[in-house]
């Protein structure tokens, strides 16, 4: 009943491709982006800005941009943690090199460093498939997380190889370390987060996306067709790269202030961001922050639940979080197994007949 | 002591780290040989099986709790077996006949599912502490060989390498002389055409994920013995993920052939080249090597040629 | 339907967060503690975590809380993860009334994350032994505290000890001291310090990294049975202690020169390896065992009333014993704050004030029960380290007993000040701190 396109003419072909073209999800998304920025910046706390809504949208850059490369181009990768790791790294170094230029520029060259990474890391996808290539990217995964760990350079030679940012303002707003209040952090992270989402929707239904597609859907036929392999997959790599980056460096430096690179960002994280985008949808935009929202939330719901509601003991609590996890990520796959964008997709569908089913 | 002597022992160190680790790749393999399935949930099986196995050895566990009695070491290990066998019978039950013909890395992901659920209900049932495994493997360095050619060799992987090899025999007439094996690897040729031949693909599954239970379990004990059965018992997947590209996701000898390649290219590259570098180099060497090896073989040394058709 | 019924558990589940705030009408002291009872290394965090419930328990049974203001213990739980921490911490800060008096975080990451926030937010860490070193520079870190004794005077302490046993600080030179650690921030700490001690005493060192989680160490023990150290000193942690010990057996590496950090020196780390651990040292600044006049109380008033949160024959483990002396002096900053400021109802700000002039000396630790548990400490506005004495316990594998081996050491403060100084000045540097004046 209310969401029904009936009416909505189409008069040009631009109109016809725009990003949303049925009015009510134009409005549905114009209003989450009202109350994201408009609404909840003067509601915000430090526990819904720290430990839920950064961390949130922080993965679901990363998701993004893992989704970029294994969702539309189907290269399985676990190297995402390395990659978030370059970035953070990069742009620890930039803004002890250049603390007078601004944050988000600076934030926007660890993106590209991490691209660089990426191709080079990319190439053995133009021999290895599948999951060989998934277990060749963890090669970079623990070659990275050792030179960081190792090489003094890159963490200013302190005693412990532990990084801690620095406090950085963004046109005179304190966006970094302990004294920047949440809504800062929050609004820096939702605008380059809100950005970066727009682009990637626009690459993604443009020529290199449909090329990235084909690759995923057979390589040897998009070859016939006159898709360069080599420029799909590593164009992939690098877009992949550069979103993993920029999360990277929001995650070192807007969530956690400070980190140590077998710990922040070892193996795990490769497998957690590998989880968001599976459990959200492969080759989804949404699915990437569907799934980050049920990887990130799900876990802390549960936890308030079963610790704050019903008094269990943290410990159990803890043991049974993730069995439940566990038995909800099975849920879910058996119930949709291209996950909860797809199912998103279905409701939108049963929306449009409801409440008239037939 | 002599320098070759010291390079013998390395590798020597290096060929047994190898079968412990192709003791976890096994598991591994058999499962994505049957089905199609990168079981992610191998290790924590490895490390539920050797909680299972400890339970029914100590007084501190279930079995003695219910029964008042402990079993010992040649019944409580086939009584794990037995567990690992109930568990296969689940989890084809309650997990995977349901995505039956979905994409690989679905069911990779719901493995993962499982790995989580089984480290929760591990740490419920028996709780998180060390628990020492003592079956009776004998530990330590091989004196004889220490005194009499001052080389250093380690009983328990000794043990560990017979045990690996009785196990690949053992899985090679079973793949190849019985009936059940003979189904496997027609399941594993062709799904479909084995189901049209009558070949029923439940029951290969439970059978293939018993089988790699029970290997579990052997990694499980030998690993365990080790350093005590502990949550980290479960991480040595990672361990084995390199050993596994290298001798092919498909083939038993490949685990066996890959796990000695890297488990001497690791320990030999951390004792001559770590030092040069700040040391602990192996865990990406590892991968390094894996991958070198791959840009030559994509599939690994003894893996299936991909054959690709438009 | 389904996206129905997870929206259905979402809005429970936000509606049972308010929950947490509690509406108590008496004062109570919020003391949190961030658990590990799950991930790698959850055998070591469950002794922690149940000597902390334990003793709040007791205080709240025995004396009805501190000076007779109720405890309220709230826990999270974090799985040694820094992001969990980070949430935990986030989670349980407010708790009201009191507000979280001093966060013990037992994770060196965690730590690290809460330092800069420790003094917007207000509330002391006291990261005790552990965390960032040079916050032993209260100049610069006035919201942190890490006594009795940091990694690095340890380092020193561990030296003394070893040139005790070749018979003087002199004969030092030319022997082979490796290091064995964790590779990860923790294990990277006494680098410095020894890198120091050896270009002083001239001695040669040699550090081996061991990756997380450290299964497998055949190649760093080959080595070692190469190169024959003359000792070896390990900073490791969870499962890389029971294979190193193990390890360190099977190439006949003597036990009684192999030294670990007082974090490789608990039951967990040596009864995997049997008879093959005896003679094991590790270092300490606590005794271990559970016949000292508190364990008593703790068994007559919590686990005879079935309140107990491990099991009892464990009271008294090593890292029991040191989660019980973490709380206690936590109690007795709180009570300190109370005397200092003349108030029971402190607040994290008083606390930290407890903090940094606290004083608990033999005498106090006797009629607390705990005659010769540990040493009298003293914190100061510049010295948030106190003493920094740390002695060598060795482990009696018939027994199942670990026992005092040598005196107190007192740390090499020329070698440490000089550490502490820069690193705690680079960190004022990097964050515009500009370190207080204490006089």
């Amino acid at each position: 009943m209310f969401y029904r396109e009936n009416g909505q003419f189409k008069s040009s072909y631009s109109a016809d491709q725009a990003i949303f073209p049925i009015a009510q999800d134009r409005v549905f998304v114009i209003g989450i982006l009202l109350v994201a920025f408009c609404v909840v910046p003067f509601v915000i706390n430090e526990y819904w800005a720290n430990a839920i809504l950064i961390p949130l949208l922080v993965y679901a850059l990363a998701g993004l941009g893992l989704n970029i490369l294994t969702g539309y181009c189907g290269q399985v990768s676990l190297g995402t943690g390395a990659f978030m790791a370059v970035g953070a790294y990069a742009s620890f170094k930039l803004v002890g090199f250049f603390p007078e230029v601004n944050y988000l520029i600076l934030i926007f060259v660890s993106g590209l460093v991490t691209a660089a990474v990426g191709v080079v890391f990319g190439l053995p996808s133009l021999r290895i498939k599948g999951f060989y290539l998934a277990v060749a990217t963890l090669a970079a995964q623990f070659f990275l997380i050792w030179l960081f760990n190792k090489v003094g350079w890159f963490y200013d030679h302190s005693p412990t190889g532990m990084i801690t940012v620095r406090p950085i303002d963004f046109f005179g707003v304190r966006v970094t370390g302990p004294e920047a209040t949440p809504a800062a952090k929050y609004l820096f992270t939702l605008a380059i987060i809100a950005t970066l989402t727009l682009t990637a929707k626009n690459i993604v239904r443009g020529r290199v996306g449909r090329s990235w597609m084909a690759i995923r859907d057979m390589d040897i036929a998009a070859e016939l067709i006159g898709i360069k392999p080599l420029q799909a997959k590593l164009s992939a790599f690098a877009v992949s790269s550069f979103y993993i980056g920029v999360a990277g460096a929001l995650y070192f430096g807007v969530y956690l202030g400070s980190a140590e690179p077998l710990e922040a960002f070892d193996i795990n994280q490769s497998f957690y961001v590998l989880f968001i985008i599976i459990i959200g949808g492969l080759g989804s935009i949404l699915g990437a922050f569907l799934g980050a929202a049920f990887i990130v939330l799900l876990p802390i719901l549960m936890k308030n639940l079963m610790v704050g509601g019903f008094g269990v003991a943290s410990g159990t609590a803890g043991h049974v979080e993730i069995l439940l996890l566990g038995a909800l990520i099975i849920f879910f796959l058996i119930v949709e197994p291209h996950g909860l964008a797809r199912l998103w997709q279905i409701t939108k569908e049963k929306l449009r007949l409801w409440p008239f089913p037939h | 002591m002599a320098f070759d002597l010291f390079l013998l022992e390395v590798v020597i160190s290096g060929l047994m780290t190898g079968v412990m680790y192709a003791l976890v790749a096994l598991g591994f393999v058999l499962i994505f040989k049957a089905s199609g399935v990168f079981n992610f949930a191998q290790g924590v099986l490895a490390l539920f099986a050797a909680l299972a196995l400890y339970d029914f050895l100590a007084e501190d566990g279930w079995f003695f709790a219910v029964f008042g009695f402990t079993l010992p070491v040649w019944l409580a290990i086939p009584a794990t077996a037995l567990i690992m066998i109930l568990l296969a019978w689940v989890i084809e039950r309650a997990v995977l006949r349901f995505l039956v013909k979905q994409e690989e890395i679905i069911l990779f992901m719901a493995t993962i599912g499982l790995a989580f659920v089984l480290e929760g209900l591990g740490d419920l049932l028996f709780g998180s502490d060390v628990k020492p495994l003592d079956i009776g493997i004998p530990q330590g360095a091989s004196d004889w060989l220490l005194d009499n050619f001052n080389l250093y060799v380690e009983k328990l992987e000794i043990v560990a390498a017979a045990t690996a090899a009785v196990l690949v025999t053992a899985l090679a007439i079973f793949f190849q002389k019985t009936r059940v094996g003979r189904a496997l690897r027609a399941v594993a040729d062709d799904h479909q055409a084995a189901l049209s031949v009558g070949i029923s693909l439940d029951k290969i599954w439970v059978i293939v994920w018993s089988v790699s239970g029970i290997v579990a379990l052997v990694a499980g004990i030998m690993w365990g013995s080790k350093s005590g059965v502990q949550f980290s018992l479960s991480l040595i997947a990672l361990k084995a993920l390199p050993v596994l590209i290298l001798g092919g996701f498909t083939s038993v000898p490949g685990a066996i052939v890959g796990g000695l390649i890297i488990g001497v290219g690791e320990k030999v590259a951390e004792v001559y080249v770590g030092p040069l570098v700040g040391g602990a180099i192996e865990n990406w060497f590892a991968y390094v090597l894996a991958l070198g090896f791959l840009l030559f073989r994509p599939q690994g040394l003894f893996g299936e040629r991909i054959i690709e058709r438009v | 339907m389904n996206l129905r019924k997870l929206t259905g558990v979402a809005v429970a589940a936000v509606l049972a967060l308010p929950m947490f705030a509690s509406h108590a009408n008496a004062y109570e002291l919020v003391i949190p503690t961030l658990d590990y009872r799950t991930g790698p290394y959850a055998p070591n965090g469950i002794p922690l975590a149940n000597a902390y419930s334990d003793y709040i328990n007791l205080l709240n049974e025995r004396d009805g809380g501190i000076e007779g203001v109720k405890i309220k213990h709230v826990d999270c739980e974090t799985g040694y993860n820094t992001k969990k921490g980070v949430e935990c911490y986030e989670n349980i800060k407010n708790t009201a009334p009191s507000r979280a008096l001093a966060i013990q975080p037992f994770s060196t990451g965690i730590t690290y994350q809460l330092i800069p926030k420790s003094a917007v937010d207000e509330i002391p860490i006291f990261s005790m032994g552990y965390g960032r070193t040079s916050a032993a520079n209260g100049k610069v870190f006035p919201w942190v505290f890490n006594f009795p004794a940091t990694y690095w005077s340890q380092a020193t302490a561990l030296v003394q000890y070893i040139a005790d046993q070749e018979g003087g600080m002199a004969s030092l030179k030319g022997k082979k001291i490796y290091l064995v650690y964790h590779n990860s921030a923790y294990g990277k700490e006494p680098i410095r310090t020894l890198e120091a001690l050896a270009e002083k005493y001239g001695f040669e060192y040699r550090g081996l990294p061991v990756d997380h989680p450290g299964q497998e160490q055949k190649a760093t023990w080959l080595q070692i049975r190469k190169e024959r150290p003359d000792w070896v000193l390990m900073w490791g942690w969870g499962v890389m202690n029971q294979v190193a010990i193990k390890e360190a057996a099977s190439i006949r590496f003597p036990m009684d020169r192999f030294i670990g950090v007082w974090w490789s020196g608990s039951e967990n780390d040596v009864l995997p390896a049997g008879d093959a651990a005896d003679g094991y040292l590790s270092g300490a600044f606590h005794a271990a065992g559970g016949d000292f006049a508190l364990h008593d109380d703790i068994r007559k008033h919590v686990y005879d009333k079935g309140m107990g949160a491990g099991d009892r024959d464990r009271i008294g483990e090593v890292l029991y014993n040191r989660g019980l002396v973490a709380v206690m002096w936590t109690v007795e900053a709180i009570r300190n704050a109370m005397k200092i400021h003349g108030t029971k109802e402190v607040t994290p700000a008083m606390v930290r004030d407890g903090f940094e002039s606290l004083e608990v000396d033999e005498a106090r630790l006797a009629e607390l029960g705990l005659k010769d548990f540990t040493y009298g400490i003293k914190i100061t506005c510049e010295n948030h380290e106190g003493p920094g004495r740390v002695a060598v316990q060795q482990w009696d594998a018939k027994a199942k007993k670990w026992s005092m081996v040598s005196k107190f050491y007192d740390p090499l403060r020329e070698i440490t000040a000089p550490l502490i100084e820069e690193d705690s000045m680079a960190y004022a540097k990097e964050n515009n701190v500009t370190p207080r004046t204490c006089s």
